[in-house]
């Protein structure tokens, strides 16, 4: 069991690490950690905590991809969870009110998008890209279009603040993915989601009741948004309407392929989702850390990301393989011959 | 225009001068409400008409210059006495400015400038962005006063003409400084998030903050974020690494008060006011303003009185 998900998390664990590398070869400083007023400070705490918004956004994305869907709102979600949140707090609420009342609204928001994929079978891109476009503007009237800003020092805390000098936001998504992770792995929820994305029909036939189902699983992608627009209200201690999320569904959905899980639904790895997400990330601290002129930024994200996805790509694996199973008695028979001449140059 | 002139007249010797233009109307086609600065400039064109006596009809375009275009036609239909046109575009503007002008009503621009022959808009309020990034360059030459500082640059979003303008301004103003030297430039989106976020990975590549001496961000915005990436880094914003920025939004001009930041050029929302003067004095005499009318880039520093300017502009919807 462990090994079988270790070989499926390979080419994810490999690709991190030469991202990683990447990162340290143009900066040795990166791996470098340090305490800061009681916090930990570092290269690698930076990834692991900006990564945050895309990881969780991504562990709901998986399960929503896997069923065959795809959920373009969650960006839009976290501007208004994110609005309302702030709006709690600056309205004299306490922290954990306004954490529930975003949890509620990421839930309903979640539920609506649910509602019209499972109940009024209406394709999941269109459908959700209703919520992606209305949910901006639902966003900048709870916030009159201002940045609303807030000094709670509870709200600040779930994205800007550490628990054990590690960030918060850090702690949020693991646990989140934790939990998650062990619901759909530990009980047949997970195989009935797969089972929905393969063919929905048969799993219908076979007695799921798909249109819970999707509805349950649009419904986590919400209250996954709700954390991320949470943990990005409290990082800026403002809500902005305006750019909360603001194009991070894409990262989420690119996160998960990514992560391996193929678009049209079935066998999904949310652990895969997230090694996604932190390769995402430190694509990005590489290229803030590069100090490159900012025109080359998209360029050089689409150039790794392009690699990466030809490097997963069926037909490319099969490639290496046949390589590998061609020269696999080449290589025994170079070793043999180096054993003899050491230092010698072999073509 | 004649008619309008004689009834001007009459209403000018009937009335006090104070009140010279009571009876005007004035349509203002708004792009939309994008950012705070926008909701601004609306609530201040709106106070400016109200105490210069104007009747100013307002139009929320929503980013979409065909509402834009609908609403200039409009407002010429109901003859008003003057169109103000924040256009969401340079371009596409030369048929319906010549309907205003077949119809004699003078256009005035606001904060952005069109592609049309200059004889179809009667001026063009702006401010200079290139300046602007002067105004922050000179300032940072002055207090620094010859000192070796290296300054990480946060600009605004790849390739937005204010991002251009105010990059090269900075630039521009520092050129002959040697001792000023940009040594880290990245875009941090005009966002908050993305100015803390980058300034993160700034402060990590330069040896924990301690080799950087200035911060110069296009808005106050990254500004502000940048400044709570700067305190989680233990060091003192405003002391330790120096902060200009641009815009003057409410916050910043708090943080300025508070000494975590050093100073703001103001890209004013008053952009009515010199609009409105230009118009008053056209309505009286037919005196031509000039084609461009330059807005004030005030530099705000810890010297100023920046808690005046925040109760200012705290409710401006910033």
């Amino acid at each position: 069991m462990i090994r079988a998900t270790i070989r499926r998390i390979l080419p994810q664990l490999v690709i991190l690490a030469l991202v990683l590398g990447l990162n340290f070869a143009m900066f040795p400083g990166f791996f470098h950690l340090e305490m800061h007023n009681g916090r930990l400070f570092g290269n690698i705490i930076d990834v692991l905590n900006r990564g945050a918004p895309v990881a969780l956004l991504s562990v709901g994305m998986t399960l929503v991809i896997a069923t065959r869907g795809i959920d373009l709102s969650v960006g839009a979600v976290m501007a208004i969870t994110g609005a309302v949140a702030a709006s709690v707090v600056t309205e004299g609420g306490s922290w954990i009110m306004a954490l529930l009342a975003a949890l509620g609204a990421g839930a309903l928001c979640g539920i609506w998008n649910g509602f019209l994929v499972a109940v009024l079978r209406i394709q999941p891109i269109v459908a959700t890209l209703v919520l992606m476009v209305a949910g901006r503007g639902i966003a900048q009237l709870l916030t009159k279009g201002a940045i609303l800003t807030f000094n709670d020092p509870g709200l600040i805390r779930l994205g800007g603040g550490t628990i054990l000098s590690v960030p918060t936001p850090i702690w949020i998504w693991v646990t989140l993915a934790v939990v998650v992770g062990l619901v759909v792995r530990r009980t047949a929820l997970g195989l009935l989601i797969e089972a929905t994305g393969i063919n929905e029909r048969s799993a219908r036939l076979a007695g799921i009741n798909a249109k819970v189902l999707l509805i349950a699983v649009y419904l986590v992608t919400g209250l996954c948004a709700a954390l991320a627009g949470i943990v990005v209200t409290g990082d800026i201690r403002g809500a902005d309407a305006n750019n909360a999320g603001l194009w991070m569904e894409l990262d989420a959905i690119l996160a998960v392929v990514i992560g391996g899980n193929s678009l049209l639904g079935g066998r999904f790895s949310i652990t895969a989702s997230l090694l996604g997400a932190l390769i995402i990330q430190s694509v990005n601290s590489a290229i803030l850390l590069s100090g490159m002129p900012v025109e080359f930024n998209l360029v050089i994200k689409a150039i790794i990301i392009i690699a990466i996805l030809v490097i997963q790509s069926p037909r490319v694996k099969h490639s290496i393989y046949l390589l590998r199973a061609s020269s696999g008695p080449v290589l025994a028979r170079r070793a043999v011959a180096a054993k003899g001449a050491v230092g010698e140059d072999h073509p | 225009m004649n008619i309008l002139k004689s009834l001007l007249l009459s209403a000018a010797v009937l009335m006090p001068a104070s009140a010279f233009a009571a009876n005007e109307t004035v349509g203002f086609s708004q792009i939309g409400s994008e950012s705070g600065w926008r909701a601004a400039e609306t609530s201040v064109t709106k106070a400016d008409a109200k105490e210069r006596g104007i009747t100013l009809k307002f139009a929320d375009a929503q980013q979409k210059q065909e509402n834009q275009i609908k609403a200039i036609r409009g407002f010429i239909a109901q003859g008003v006495d003057a169109i103000l046109l924040a256009p969401v575009v340079a371009t596409g503007w030369d048929e319906v400015l010549g309907e205003a002008k077949d119809a004699d009503i003078p256009v005035v621009l606001m904060d952005r400038k069109v592609d049309a022959p200059d004889d179809l808009y009667l001026t063009a309020v702006t401010s200079d962005t290139v300046h602007e990034g002067e105004v922050a360059g000179d300032w940072l030459k002055k207090a620094e006063d010859g000192k070796p500082c290296n300054v990480v640059e946060l600009q605004g979003t790849t390739g937005a003409s204010v991002t251009i303008d105010r990059k090269k301004g900075f630039a521009d103003a520092i050129a002959d400084a040697p001792n000023i030297k940009i040594i880290r430039s990245q875009t941090g989106d005009f966002t908050r998030s993305q100015g803390k976020i980058v300034m993160e990975s700034f402060l990590k590549a330069e040896n924990g903050g301690k080799d950087i001496c200035a911060l110069y961000a296009h808005n106050d915005d990254m500004a502000l974020g940048a400044i709570q990436a700067i305190k989680e880094a233990g060091l003192k914003p405003g002391e330790d690494i120096k902060i200009v920025s641009v815009d003057s939004v409410p916050d910043m001009h708090l943080a300025i008060a508070h000494g975590q930041s050093n100073a703001t050029v103001e890209l004013t929302p008053d952009m009515a006011g010199p609009a409105f003067t230009a118009l008053e004095a056209y309505w009286k005499d037919g005196t031509m303003p000039p084609k461009w009318i330059q807005t004030k880039s005030t530099l705000y520093t810890q010297d100023s009185d920046n808690m005046a300017a925040y109760e200012r502009k705290k409710d401006l919807g910033y």
